[in-house]
Parts: structure tokens; C-alpha cells; sequence
């Protein structure tokens, strides 16, 4: 069983570092304020939201007639269906399909999927070598970390940091830090693998039942390339991001990159049905625990998500805690809500990583109630005994104090005895947490309380009761 | 109608003048107050931490405490929320449900009951940057929120303070962005909620403020450690101390002289006088 992530300890060092909170923090507020500006420009806005909302329900409801008949037209389209149950059983799947062929390089478009089931080491120890073809996903293979954001992999880095690393990694000018450049960089060393591979993966932003076509939405047209080149595609895919038709893909388009960057579209939109003459194609549907969450009452509804990041942009402790402080696949939000579903003990403490402020389930474009089911993990992870000890014993003393008028006085009747009481619940885990960074606040010579006996002598309560 | 007035358990104890002003601006509105006086706290530290079980009696108590009165009010819009939305650690029982039914924030009971817009007993000659809390926005849709981008813009705090003669609002960025109180969430992410308090301080000061005002105390204390810290010594008042009436820089106020010199707002004021 793994430690729990210290969300809040990785947050501490991110913030330590001002030059990269700040930028973070900024950029993804203008993020949220772009998606503000995109979602005003669209009158029925709510209702898109509403209907996304409930072609995901009717969806996810129906979930395998969906996807036998997703498989039924693929199959139909020439492509090969695989079903894996787990992470193991889709990288063994990948791996098959590229041993048999002797491929020892494989280009790849961004994936959360591959990125959940840890598909990258799973190929290179067997001796295939994997290269991102995404910018800021080939910015993070570079630098040995996962992703930091779900659609912006590396938009933690700054300029000067890319240069650094492509300086050391590709031998280009590390005082040179103009996008354009190091966009270039990263262009002269990927492409050559593209143009050599005999296989490339993506994965897919939705899955079509109807007419078994897979969708890809990126803004490099990097998935294209992946593709189209080489003979061989192989798409990994979730089994929640079915919706039902064409008809309705449109409302997702409408709504995804505008909720994730504020763009009516993005770049490329771009839709496979099957394997181009010559080339094969496969798809593999991915459960991974998901059909367990699905049964989950009170969460299933996290497998909405369509990855358009507008939770994580809007969250105010995401941005100043950075995407790596989770220590998941899925951070900020909506991170929050999936990653114990997949390991209860490890993300114990996410659920506290957030303040309850609602702006996320608010901007969600499929209307995932994320503030309510962090609140409801909260419960789950008492009930699972993943809370600590010392935090559970405080919060019972202070149900003995608060349930008892009387040992409630005792405790508020002097200014010493009632910081005893109240911050008692913030003192639980460090050392005066709360003054760390802030005052204490001083408590009065008299509570309300006293004040209420002292200057109402005869209530109109006491007059009452007669 | 007679009121039961719920006073927090965080302002019984650190903001006993918040509780006095409520007490008096109803009095003042010619309400039937009282004041129960076996009340502590609603349970939410606990509830909000997962912690539902060691909720329970505290909860069940509150309800038991207030179960005869129709109408209860606390000056509070996170614990309003809670006892509204969120009131389900003890059992479920006629007391609990007619205190979930009949509980209002003090904007709601000012707005939206009694309907009242004007104080002109409260003068208050200073620019006003006004914080409303998450649970008051997003929890009790007390004011429109930023990211329904459609719907038409309100604020009831606002609509109350624009009552005061001579109460200036300054405009400020991100002015529905969390403070980072959140309850626990202050102590656990202890680095990360100062820094929203310090950066929620530095949007409102650009807009040079004479006081920050909000209906929840609670995000006050939070933001109030903050500014102390940096030495920053702006007042902070609860939105009832300003419906009733405060005069902060002569060091009067309504409540008489118990308070004044113990918090910092008091003591600031007589700094300044």
C-alpha cells in the first residue's frame, strides 16, 4: 500500500518558487477568463451545458449497448476492436500488436489514458522506444515528469526552463527563449520519428457509436501525424467517452474548446472511421475501473469528463499549488474526484486539497457536481479510516465541547481557554499551522454570551418560559 | 414572528461585537430577537472535514436547541449553508428539518424577509471593498457568480450596503475568487490558503479600500490574519457592524465600549483617532 500524496507539503515547495506560481497562476486565470469571453459569445450556453450533461447520463446508462454497437461498426469500418479490462491488459495488448510486427519505435499523440495506465515505461522496458509528438507532452518526457495539466502538460515551465532542458536533451541554444525557436527545436527532433515509425498511437476526446468513427481534438495536429504516417494506428480509449452519434458530438465540440481555452475550436478536429488503404487501425476500449465507478452512486457521475481542464484553470488552489502536487494522472478538481477510485490510500488526502468555493462544478461543461463529491469524498475517506488519528480524535473532542452547553461555556469563558476550543481543530497536525502565515486572531476578554447575560438580563426567551 | 438569533461559534468567541451588532440592528428593525442560550455551533469543522460521525451530537444539539422557533438568524453565510444544504450528520427528526427549513443567512432575513434597502441610521463616509463568501455565492445564490457568464448580475450584500448613506463600493479583479479559508482547509493547506488571502488582499488594495466588509466572518479572520501579518492595517467589518452603525475612525460605536480595544479592528481605530 502506498503512502498517501502530501498534496499540501508539494504545494508548499511550488509555492516557495514565486516566479513559477505567479506565471501559473496567470496564465490559467486569463485560461478562465477566455472560456468567460467564449461562453458569453454563446446565448444558449446553460443549455448546452444541460444537454451535454444529459447525453453523458443517457449515455453512461446505457453503456454496453453503446458499445457493442460502437464495436459492431468499427468492425464493419476494418478496424480491430480490442477490450481491456486494466492498465496491464491494454499495455500488454499495445505491446502485442507492435511485437508481432518487430516495431521498435512508436510516435504518439497526448494521452491521459496511456499516461493512467503507465504505458511509456511499460514499452521501453520491453525495448520500444516512445516519442511524444505533443509539445508540452514531449516537453515532460524530456523531463522525466508526467504531465502537470490535462490538455497543458508542461504549462508549469516557463520559457527559459524549455530552453534549458532542449538545450541539454538537443544540444540548441539554452539563451535562446523565443517560442517560435524552441517550437522549431522540438519540430527538427521529432519529426524525423515520425517520418520513420511504423506505428502511432493517439487516443481519442470521443468515440462514436453510430458510426464507429474515433474523434481527436488538438490545436498541434500532432494526432494526425501520429495517424496518418505510419501504417500501423493504434487509438486507446476509455469506455466513458462514448456518446451516441454525429448529432451529438456537435455539442461537445461546441462546448470543449471553449470551456478549455476560450477557442470556438480547436485547430484540428479530426475524425478516423478506419484504416487508410494499405494501413491497419485499432482501437482499444479501456474499462480500468471504470465500470466499478460507474457503480458507485455517489460518483459515478465524475465520468462526464470530457478533459477539457476548465476545473483545474478556475481552481484557486490549483493554481497556486501546481498539477504535479497531486501526485496523479488526473490532478486539481476533477483529479480529485477520480484518482481514489483508482487507489483509496494513496489519494486519501486529496480531497482536502480544496476549499469548497463551487467555481469548478460551475464552469464544468457537463455539469459535474465536482465541489459535492469532493465534500463526499471527504466522508468516504473517514468512513475508510484514511483519516489520521490526532485530526479524528480533535474533531471528536470538539463534538463532546460543541454538543454539551455547558462544557461549551467552560471552555469560551476565558480568552485563553477558548483559543483551547476553537483553532483547537487547526492545530491538530503541525505545530500553529494557522499562524504560519497569518495572525492568530485574539479572542475577546468577553464572548457574546456573556455579553448577552450581562446586558439582556430578562430575555424575552426567560419571559417566555415564564 | 418571533426570531431565535444563532450566533457562530467563532464569533461567540472572537467577534462578540458581530454578534451584538446583529443583535441590535434587528432589535433596531423592531424584531422580536431572542437569543437561546444553550446554542454552541452547527457542526459544520467536523462535517466539512469527512468527519460525520463526530458531527453527529453537536448537530443533533443545534437542532434540539433551536426546534421552537420558526425563524432562525445568523449572521453567517457559511453556516447558513450548512445547516441548509449540508446538515446530515445526525439523525433526521422534526427539530432538524424545521431548522434546515426555517434558517437564514442575516443578508436573506434583511433582503429577502423583511425586504428593508434603506439604513439611514448607519452613515458610513468610506470606500467599501465588499467580499461575499463562497457558501454565500455559490452555496446560497446571494449573488450572481462570475462563471454563469448569462445570468443577470445581483449581489443582496451589496443591494443592503447601497442603503448606507455614503457607503462607496470600489471595484476590485477577481472579485468572486475564494479567499482560501474553507475551514479546515485554512490549517491543512495552511501555505496555500495564506496565499490566496495574501493575493485576495492585493487585488482589494490596488482599488485603495478604507475597510474590507464582508456578510462572513470567517473569511474575515482568515483575511484579517493575513493583512496583520503583513502589517497592513486596514479595517475589516462584518456587514452588520456597518448596517448598524460604526463610525470607525472617531472610535465610537453602536455596541459600547466592551469590544473596543480587544479586537484589532478595535484597536486600529484608536490608532487612528
Amino acid at each position: 500500500m502506498s503512502r498517501p500524496v502530501d498534496q499540501a507539503k508539494n504545494a508548499e515547495t511550488f509555492l516557495a518558487d514565486t516566479v513559477h506560481e505567479q506565471r501559473l497562476d496567470q496564465l490559467l486565470w486569463a485560461a478562465r477568463m477566455r472560456r468567460d469571453a467564449a461562453a458569453r459569445q454563446v446565448p444558449e450556453w446553460e443549455e448546452l451545458r444541460t444537454l451535454a450533461s444529459e447525453i453523458k447520463e443517457h449515455t453512461l446508462s446505457n453503456l454496453s449497448d453503446y458499445m457493442i454497437q460502437f464495436e459492431a461498426r468499427a468492425t464493419a469500418n476494418g478496424v480491430i476492436v480490442h477490450w481491456a479490462r486494466d492498465a496491464h491488459e491494454h499495455n500488454q495488448i499495445v505491446y502485442d500488436i507492435l511485437a508481432e510486427q518487430e516495431i521498435k519505435l512508436l510516435i504518439k499523440s497526448k494521452s491521459m489514458l496511456t499516461e493512467e495506465c503507465e504505458l511509456r515505461p511499460f514499452l521501453e522496458r520491453r525495448g520500444i522506444r516512445v516519442t511524444e509528438t505533443d509539445l508540452g507532452e514531449r516537453i515532460q518526457q524530456l523531463d522525466n515528469q508526467p504531465p502537470a495539466h490535462i490538455t497543458g502538460p508542461a504549462i508549469h515551465k516557463t520559457n527559459h526552463d524549455v530552453a534549458v532542458l532542449f538545450s541539454q536533451k538537443y544540444g540548441s541554444d539554452p539563451k535562446n527563449e523565443d517560442t517560435a525557436y524552441l517550437a522549431g527545436v522540438m519540430r527538427e527532433n521529432t519529426r524525423p520519428d515520425i517520418l520513420i515509425a511504423r506505428a502511432g498511437m493517439t487516443g481519442a476526446n470521443f468515440v462514436v457509436a453510430e458510426t464507429g468513427a474515433i474523434v481527436v481534438a488538438t490545436n498541434e495536429g500532432n494526432a494526425d501525424l501520429s495517424a496518418n504516417t505510419p501504417p500501423l494506428h493504434i487509438c486507446s480509449v476509455g469506455i466513458e467517452k462514448i456518446i451516441p452519434t454525429t448529432e451529438s458530438l456537435a455539442v461537445f465540440i461546441r462546448l470543449l474548446a471553449r470551456s478549455a481555452t476560450g477557442d470556438a475550436i480547436t485547430q484540428y478536429t479530426s475524425t478516423f472511421r478506419g484504416p487508410r488503404k494499405g494501413a491497419s487501425m485499432h482501437v482499444i476500449l479501456v474499462d480500468n475501473g471504470r465500470s466499478a465507478r460507474l457503480g458507485m452512486k455517489r460518483f459515478w457521475r465524475s465520468l462526464k469528463c470530457i478533459r477539457c481542464a476548465a476545473c483545474m484553470n478556475t481552481c484557486p488552489v490549483y493554481r497556486r499549488s501546481g498539477g504535479l502536487s497531486y501526485g496523479s494522472t488526473y490532478m486539481g478538481p476533477i483529479g480529485i474526484i477520480m484518482m481514489p477510485t483508482f487507489e483509496i490510500r494513496k489519494y486519501s488526502e486529496l480531497p482536502f486539497a480544496s476549499t469548497l468555493n463551487g467555481s469548478c462544478t460551475n464552469v464544468c461543461p457537463v455539469k459535474i457536481d465536482i465541489h459535492e463529491q469532493i465534500y463526499g469524498w471527504r466522508e468516504v475517506m473517514e468512513e475508510n479510516d484514511q483519516i489520521q488519528v490526532v485530526k479524528k480524535e480533535a474533531m471528536r473532542v470538539a463534538d463532546k465541547v460543541l454538543s454539551h452547553p455547558a462544557l461549551y461555556q467552560i471552555a469560551t469563558t476565558t480568552l485563553s481557554s477558548a483559543l483551547e476550543v476553537l483553532p483547537h481543530f487547526a492545530i491538530y497536525n503541525r505545530l500553529n499551522a494557522w499562524g504560519k502565515h497569518r495572525d492568530v486572531p485574539e479572542a475577546s476578554s468577553e464572548t457574546f454570551h456573556a455579553w448577552y447575560r450581562n446586558h439582556r438580563p430578562k430575555t424575552n426567551e426567560e419571559v417566555r418560559r415564564g | 414572528m418571533q426570531v431565535a438569533l444563532m450566533v457562530p461559534c467563532y464569533i461567540d468567541m472572537f467577534y462578540p461585537h458581530v454578534g451584538i451588532a446583529t443583535l441590535e440592528l434587528l432589535e433596531k428593525l423592531g424584531v422580536d430577537v431572542v437569543y437561546p442560550k444553550d446554542q454552541t455551533c452547527c457542526g459544520q469543522p467536523m462535517a466539512n472535514s469527512g468527519c460525520y460521525e463526530q458531527a453527529r451530537a453537536t448537530e443533533e444539539h443545534c437542532a434540539r436547541v433551536f426546534a421552537s422557533f420558526d425563524c432562525v438568524v445568523t449572521p453567517s453565510g457559511s453556516c447558513t449553508h450548512h445547516i441548509r444544504n449540508k446538515f446530515n450528520a445526525g439523525a433526521d427528526s422534526p427539530e432538524k428539518q424545521n431548522l434546515v427549513r426555517n434558517t437564514y443567512d442575516l443578508v436573506e432575513f434583511l433582503h429577502d424577509v423583511l425586504k428593508i434597502r434603506e439604513f439611514p441610521w448607519a452613515t458610513f463616509d468610506h470606500k467599501v471593498a465588499l467580499h461575499t463568501s463562497c457558501s454565500a455565492i455559490r452555496g446560497l445564490n446571494m449573488a450572481s457568480m462570475s462563471e454563469r457568464v448569462h445570468d443577470a448580475v445581483f449581489s443582496k450584500p451589496k443591494a443592503l450596503l447601497s442603503g448606507v448613506p455614503g457607503l462607496e463600493f470600489v471595484e476590485f479583479e477577481r472579485v468572486d475568487e475564494c479567499c482560501g479559508f474553507g475551514g479546515t482547509f485554512a490549517v491543512t493547506e495552511e501555505a496555500v490558503s495564506a496565499k490566496m488571502g495574501y493575493d485576495k488582499l492585493s487585488f482589494m488594495q490596488k482599488a485603495s479600500p478604507d475597510c474590507i466588509v464582508s456578510s462572513d466572518m470567517s473569511c474575515l479572520m482568515h483575511l484579517q490574519g493575513c493583512a496583520r501579518r503583513q502589517k497592513q492595517d486596514i479595517p475589516f467589518y462584518h456587514l452588520a457592524e456597518v448596517l448598524n452603525g460604526v463610525s470607525p475612525w472617531v472610535g465610537q460605536s453602536w455596541v459600547g465600549q466592551s469590544w473596543v480595544g480587544q479586537s484589532w479592528a478595535g484597536q486600529s481605530r484608536v490608532g487612528q483617532s
